[in-house]
């Protein structure tokens, strides 16, 4: 096993996370707007904002998931329970005594258990939610002839309203948790130059070497 | 986008008339000093092939409004027959509802009935000699009043006490038009050979001062049309369209398009090039899907279905400087000096600078408002009145008139709306709407004459032809008036935030979601109270590393 410099974040993956947050800053800033949490946009700017960036965004998520699913990269954001406990202990105890870190990345491997289940609640879960409901808001005077459709209308409102209250939630810790263990700064670079330091196996290494030396600063 | 919600269709139309009889029963309520000078006129573009001046019959003298009518109908045989059969003639409409309504019908908040004070209110009828109101109109052809709507001299005008009759040399002193002005001596072949397609002021003349007074009545039609700036009507004004009435207000044989008690439920929108149009709708030019393909026009065209383009292009009414009446309290009428002499207040004083009554012993308190915020409630067009034959319940605000519309029926739209505040006489005995004789100089019994309710009411009642139970006591009244006219231009449309907002103009409607009106929402403060949670608890957690760090960790972090 050794330590070697690689590319984890390849051009494309880097694109996409960078994208998606600033569109989903935007989306934030303009959606509470609307929704009345603040006054900082003129309404009419945030409606043009808010949905001009949803599209978009979903845009760059098709190109995503099939990007995921042709690289094999989707298999990255499989949860598994294995040492999840670990790292949970790690984050309620062992990061106040000073211990490293319990997970480490492998190349097949770049989130930890936790990490990664969030991640997959993210791409399964919310972020469905929020477009999907999204989107039948958008398209609300399609099915506006409906029974009921005002209280129906107000429904997918306080749904799409609940996940965006998620994904706050899930940024405010997303970038906390960035400070834990190697810092922010190292946490980051990463995703900024795409390379981290990660233990290869020799036969990882050797392949690596042989078949994409790319990916390995020497 | 295939609009599958059905709508309810702007129309819009008050029927003009209706501001006729309050014109006719009161007293002007602006106070007016000075010379008779005839009024200037708005001048329209005349695509006429007949110059009437050079017609031989109109080369005379005319002694009589009726005898400049019977020329007029030497050429147009037929107009007698269309003008009498309609609605400014008739002052009668059948409602689909079943009540027959119009404004010799109707009761309203403002001065009250025409029933009893005939010669006053009719002298805004387009006609001649209605003294009246338990007959019909008068029949002869030449009571047709041609040169109301007609007349392009501009000096053609009816006496405010004559039963449509205009004012003759000599003229005699204190006389009144309509319009509230001095009288002057009209001269009939000026006007006969003018005659023309009707402009601003031939509608305006009478329309305007609805209720006693310039805009006393609807709100959002005043004197301020006669040439309006483009601020104030993006259409009349001559700095943009230069719209008459009826370039909206489209007619065929004398009848018009546009009511107020049955506004048009159904509009496809632009016709054909060079079809008819049959209503005075915004849709009939602007088509259903008015604003621009652009992603806010297509979000803006998807509120049409529920919100009538008055809603927002309209954001207040009585603009430009002439305020309307939206008090009109009458049970303080009466009270006199102590000498015994009728009395007046004037204390608002509105844009253009004019003072306005905000008391008259003959007609009780006022209040008055300019740019006014609407009221606003859904509407399927259909208006009913409570009529004098109907029972009151005296201890509720009674509505003299009601809005028929509601969210789910798929035709209603939200409508602007001018609210009218009454306080106005009731039968104490029977429990419903008084009528009362207000005019009548040489009576014992008018109100304005004598000042007791009593004998003016039991006047009213019997001209009415309502039983009347001998008591009587007020009301307080509400009454709308759908607004539609002052369109202001798009750039002074309403912006968003009127109405998505907490508290905004359309908090407490039923029937609307509107993103922006309900932020504290159970899952907003759900939502607040999770990123409140994380925050502490990355706070806590950040602390407690910091904490156990200076402790001596060994973190490398």
């Amino acid at each position: 096993m050794a330590n070697r410099i690689v590319k984890v974040f390849p051009r494309f993956e880097r694109f996409w996370h960078w994208t998606q947050m600033a569109l989903i800053f935007v989306l934030i800033f303009t959606g509470f707007g609307l929704n009345g949490v603040h006054g900082l946009i003129p309404f009419r700017m945030a409606v043009t904002l808010h949905t001009v960036a949803a599209l978009v965004l979903l845009a760059v998520w098709i190109f995503a998931t099939f990007w995921l699913f042709t690289t094999g990269t989707w298999k990255q954001f499989l949860p598994k329970v294995e040492g999840m406990l670990e790292v949970a202990r790690f984050y309620a105890w062992g990061v106040f005594k000073g211990e490293e870190h319990p997970y480490r990345k492998i190349f097949w491997r770049k989130h930890n258990p936790l990490q990664a289940a969030t991640y997959f609640a993210l791409k399964w879960m919310v972020f469905p939610a929020i477009w999907g409901t999204g989107l039948v808001y958008l398209a609300y005077n399609f099915w506006e002839p409906l029974p009921n459709a005002v209280f129906l209308l107000k429904i997918v409102a306080n749904l799409h309203l609940l996940a965006a209250y998620v994904i706050v939630t899930f940024v405010i810790l997303h970038v906390y948790l960035l400070t834990v263990g190697h810092g922010f700064r190292e946490h980051v670079k990463p995703m900024v130059t795409g390379f981290d330091e990660i233990e290869l196996t020799p036969e990882q290494e050797a392949y690596l070497e042989q078949n994409e030396p790319w990916r390995l600063k020497h | 986008m295939q609009r599958l919600a059905s709508k309810a269709w702007l129309v819009l139309g008050l029927g003009l008339w209706l501001g006729v009889a309050g014109s006719g029963l009161a007293q002007n309520e602006s106070v007016t000093t000075g010379a008779p000078p005839p009024p200037e006129r708005v001048a329209v573009p005349s695509t006429s092939t007949a110059d009437h001046s050079k017609f031989e019959i109109l080369q005379k003298e005319f002694a009589s409004g009726p005898e400049v009518t019977a020329a007029c109908l030497s050429c147009h045989t037929e107009a007698d027959d269309q003008v009498m059969h309609s609605i400014h003639y008739q002052w009668k409409f059948d409602s689909s509802s079943g009540q027959t309504l119009g404004k010799s019908e109707v009761l309203n908040s403002f001065c009250g009935n025409v029933a009893g004070n005939e010669p006053r209110c009719t002298s805004c009828h387009a006609g001649y000699g209605w003294d009246d109101m338990a007959s019909p109109p008068p029949a002869q052809s030449n009571a047709v009043d041609c040169l109301a709507c007609h007349d392009r001299s501009g000096q053609y005008t009816k006496l405010a006490d004559a039963a449509g009759h205009p004012p003759l040399e000599p003229v005699k002193a204190g006389a009144v038009t309509i319009s509230g002005q001095p009288a002057w001596a009209v001269d009939l072949a000026k006007a006969a050979q003018s005659v023309g397609q009707p402009g601003r002021d031939n509608c305006g003349n009478c329309h305007f001062y609805g209720g006693g007074g310039d805009n006393v009545k609807h709100g959002d039609l005043s004197s301020v049309l006669f040439e309006p700036s483009l601020a104030v009507d993006v259409h009349m004004s001559p700095e943009g369209e230069n719209f008459t009435c009826s370039t909206c207000h489209v007619s065929d044989q004398h009848e018009w398009a546009g009511s107020r008690y049955e506004v048009h439920a159904t509009d496809p929108g632009t016709g054909k090039p060079g079809e008819r149009r049959d209503v005075a709708t915004c849709e009939s030019c602007h088509s259903a899907d008015p604003h621009p393909t652009s992603l806010i026009g297509m979000k803006l065209n998807d509120h049409v279905d529920v919100v009538a383009c008055q809603t927002c292009h309209i954001p207040e009414f009585a603009r430009g400087g002439v305020a309307t009446k939206t008090v009109w309290d009458w049970s303080t009428a009466g009270r006199l000096s102590p000498e015994g002499k009728p009395m007046h207040e004037e204390n608002y004083v509105q844009g253009d600078g004019k003072a306005l009554h905000t008391y008259l012993s003959t007609k009780g308190d006022f209040e008055w408002g300019e740019n006014v915020v609407p009221h606003y409630a859904w509407f399927d067009g259909q208006v009913d009145y409570t009529t004098g034959d109907m029972e009151i319940d005296p201890s509720e605000i009674v509505e003299v008139n009601r809005v028929h519309g509601a969210r789910e029926d798929g035709r209603s739209r939200i409508w602007p709306f001018k609210l009218m505040e009454g306080s106005q006489s009731y039968d104490a005995g029977f429990n419903k709407l008084a009528y009362a004789q207000v005019w009548g100089p040489d009576t014992d019994t008018a109100f304005w004459t004598n000042f007791d309710w009593s004998k003016a009411i039991e006047a009213g009642m019997k001209a009415a032809g309502s039983e009347y139970s001998g008591e009587f006591g007020f009301v307080d009244t509400h009454m709308y008036w759908p607004i539609t006219h002052m369109v202001a231009p798009a750039s002074d449309a309403l912006d968003c935030v009127a109405c998505h907002a907490e508290d905004s103009r359309l908090a407490g409607l039923a029937g609307v979601y509107m993103p922006g009106t309900d932020t504290m929402s159970w899952i907003g403060i759900l939502g607040r109270l999770m990123v409140l949670g994380a925050l502490l608890g990355v706070i806590g957690h950040g602390l407690l590393r910091l904490v156990n760090r200076s402790k001596g960790g060994s973190h490398h972090g």
